[in-house]
């Protein structure tokens, strides 16, 4: 007994020990980010071992309050640094630099038999809203339009929140679902069904362009698809040239950095 | 302690040599003595003293749990309900946590909780009990032991499993069959929780149904009934306490899954209208708190407002408790009389 506490308290020592030396990365803020900056964080512990990173997936509002607190390294945002954000964390000497990683697109798609062929980002909202209720009111068949969500807490709805209902809330009777891939297949199995999906979930569904224009990889790049938005990193100040952070912020630039935001079904910024 | 007496009482076949008790324990050879030094004895008392404080300790943890999650949600629902107000949280079918001036009305939330779980009875119930008498008074003992394990094991399904199922299955067939609009909805969640709900239902009505003993049947048969007679007039009354606690039970399981309907039910924060309209989609207590805690700042009152729909759930699982406990305990007294 005495000899196993010894022991364990040998290796917590030694943990500890390591864990000191070891050089961290924190990162907090959007849920739609996260994924990235998961991604991200495995590649830069593969490559080196030492390093810990942890990322928290908690919202952007809450990983700005973090940079500005100094409890984090990166704050990984879906929006721009709102003008009171910056204030306080200037009164706190904290100047935040925003690094722009990649775009993020939704698409709005419907029941491959579906008919309607173009919606405006009006028409969305106001199906959303539960102003449209039928596909006849937008020149489809008639038949009751079934409102599929992403659930409140994931980044796809705050994205389609933020572009597209523009703080108008949702009605009643929308369904939320809580995966994307999930979304997709109420879709594809549902006639009368409208919802949004990330650019990678779009098999057995059909795209309507939005506002003319269609949802691509370059129409979401260089943001002419109206449901398409930069996705930010924020550090406090520049970081020094070399140092890990500067190394996470830039990874995306990297060929490896490109392909590991395609994988998680975002735009990179160079594909244009 | 006298070492007249220790001695006196050795266990040793008392050979001249080992007259002390210290001599026959510390003599491997020896049998260990009936009596103890005062050393022995104090340390015995002692470990007695520490076994039970630790066994206490760790019975109570769990009962120590209990009451600090209880704790724990109500003050953190606190915060919510002292500046929040509590009538509009209950009596307001607006649930807008997250829009520029929130409102906080779960009434359409607790109304699908309750929805849900009544109607997964409806199916459940019935069903339970049916079985539950075919297992313990129509077929044979054989087959009964090999059913019921396999009965319960509809249990260890995980529940996301049935959700899946839910989702793409059962929603489709039921767009297809019944010209729904939408499949996942009050119907398809219910259904599911139904099947979820029922191996606790037929295990516990089935235990207190073969409890009541072979006596009561003979007596009714005895007086001329029928097995249908003997069944539904002397065997479902006389267990019905037992059959109630199963029903309260299988509720608490109802009303308390989550992954479920909150891939089954659609989820949208509304009281369906007409009521009897089962085919429109609702939402539950848990699957708001699971869907929405993870994006709730802390401190704000959008994450108080989910501690209180915690606290909710837990009263009415509480109460529930309680109910079942009672009936469970009446069901012992009658089988214990009969």
């Amino acid at each position: 007994m005495r000899k196993a506490i010894v022991v364990s308290a040998v290796l917590v020592a030694l943990t500890m020990g390591v864990a000191a030396q070891a050089e961290t990365l924190r990162i907090e803020g959007s849920t739609t980010v996260g994924p990235i900056a998961d991604a991200f964080a495995e590649y830069f512990k593969g490559v080196n071992p030492k390093l810990e990173i942890t990322v928290n997936k908690n919202g952007s509002g809450n990983g700005a309050t973090a940079l500005i607190e100094g409890r984090c390294d990166i704050a990984a945002m879906s929006r721009f640094m709102s003008p009171d954000e910056f204030a306080k964390a200037v009164a706190n000497k904290v100047y935040p630099v925003a690094w722009t990683i990649s775009m993020d697109g939704v698409c709005v798609v419907v029941h491959p038999s579906n008919p309607v062929r173009a919606l405006t980002g009006v028409q969305v909202r106001d199906i959303y809203m539960g102003k449209i209720t039928n596909w006849s009111q937008v020149g489809g068949s008639n038949t009751p339009i079934v409102v599929i969500s992403r659930d409140t807490s994931s980044g796809t709805y705050e994205t389609f929140e933020t572009l597209i209902m523009k703080k108008q809330p949702m009605a009643q009777g929308v369904e939320y679902v809580n995966a994307t891939p999930q979304a997709q297949a109420r879709v594809r199995t549902t006639p009368g069904a409208i919802g949004y999906v990330g650019l990678g979930f779009l098999e057995g569904v059909k795209t309507v362009p939005i506002d003319g224009v269609a949802p691509t990889k370059q129409t979401v790049a260089n943001g002419t698809y109206p449901l398409s938005r930069p996705l930010f990193l924020f550090t406090n100040g520049f970081p020094k040239l070399g140092s890990i952070p500067f190394k996470f912020v830039t990874f995306y630039l990297t060929e490896k950095g490109q392909e590991l935001v395609e994988a998680k079904d975002f735009v990179p910024m160079t594909n244009y | 302690m006298n070492n007249d007496v220790n001695a006196t009482l050795t266990l040793a076949p008392a050979t001249e040599g080992s007259q002390t008790p210290c001599n026959a324990f510390g003599n491997p050879d020896s049998p260990r003595p009936l009596a103890l030094t005062p050393g022995q004895d104090l340390r015995g008392y002692l470990s007695a003293i520490l076994g039970r404080a630790l066994l206490f300790f760790i019975t109570f943890s769990s009962v120590l749990a209990v009451l600090l999650i209880l704790v724990f949600v109500v003050i953190r629902s606190l915060g919510f309900l002292s500046q929040s107000s509590i009538v509009e949280f209950l009596a307001s079918q607006n649930w807008r946590p997250t829009a520029d001036t929130p409102v906080f009305g779960a009434l359409a939330i607790i109304v699908g909780s309750l929805y849900v779980s009544f109607a997964a009875l409806v199916f459940a119930v019935p069903l339970g009990i049916l079985a539950a008498v075919f297992l313990s008074d129509i077929v044979s003992w054989k087959v009964r032991n090999v059913v019921k394990p396999i009965v319960e094991i509809l249990a260890a399904i995980p529940s996301v499993a049935y959700g899946f199922f839910a989702v793409l299955v059962l929603a489709p067939w039921m767009q297809r069959q019944f010209g729904f609009s939408t499949g996942t909805n009050a119907l398809n969640a219910s259904l599911i929780l139904a099947i979820m709900a029922l191996p606790t239902i037929i295990s516990v009505a089935e235990d207190s149904i073969s409890a009541l003993g072979r006596e009561l049947r003979e007596a009714s048969y005895s007086c001329g009934a029928t097995r249908l007679e003997t069944i539904v007039r002397v065997v479902i009354p006389a267990a019905h306490s037992g059959i109630l606690a199963a029903a309260v039970l299988g509720m608490m399981r109802a009303i308390g899954e989550t992954m479920v309907v909150w891939m089954a039910s659609g989820n949208a924060p509304q009281i369906p209208h007409p009521w009897w309209d089962l085919s429109q989609s609702v939402r539950t207590l848990t699957a708001t708190i699971a869907g929405e805690m993870g994006e709730a700042p802390e401190t704000s009152l959008h994450r108080g407002a989910l501690f209180a729909m915690g606290v909710l759930l837990l009263l009415m699982t509480l109460g529930m408790n309680v109910v079942s406990e009672y009936f469970l305990a009446r069901a012992k007294k009658a089988s214990g009389r009969a």
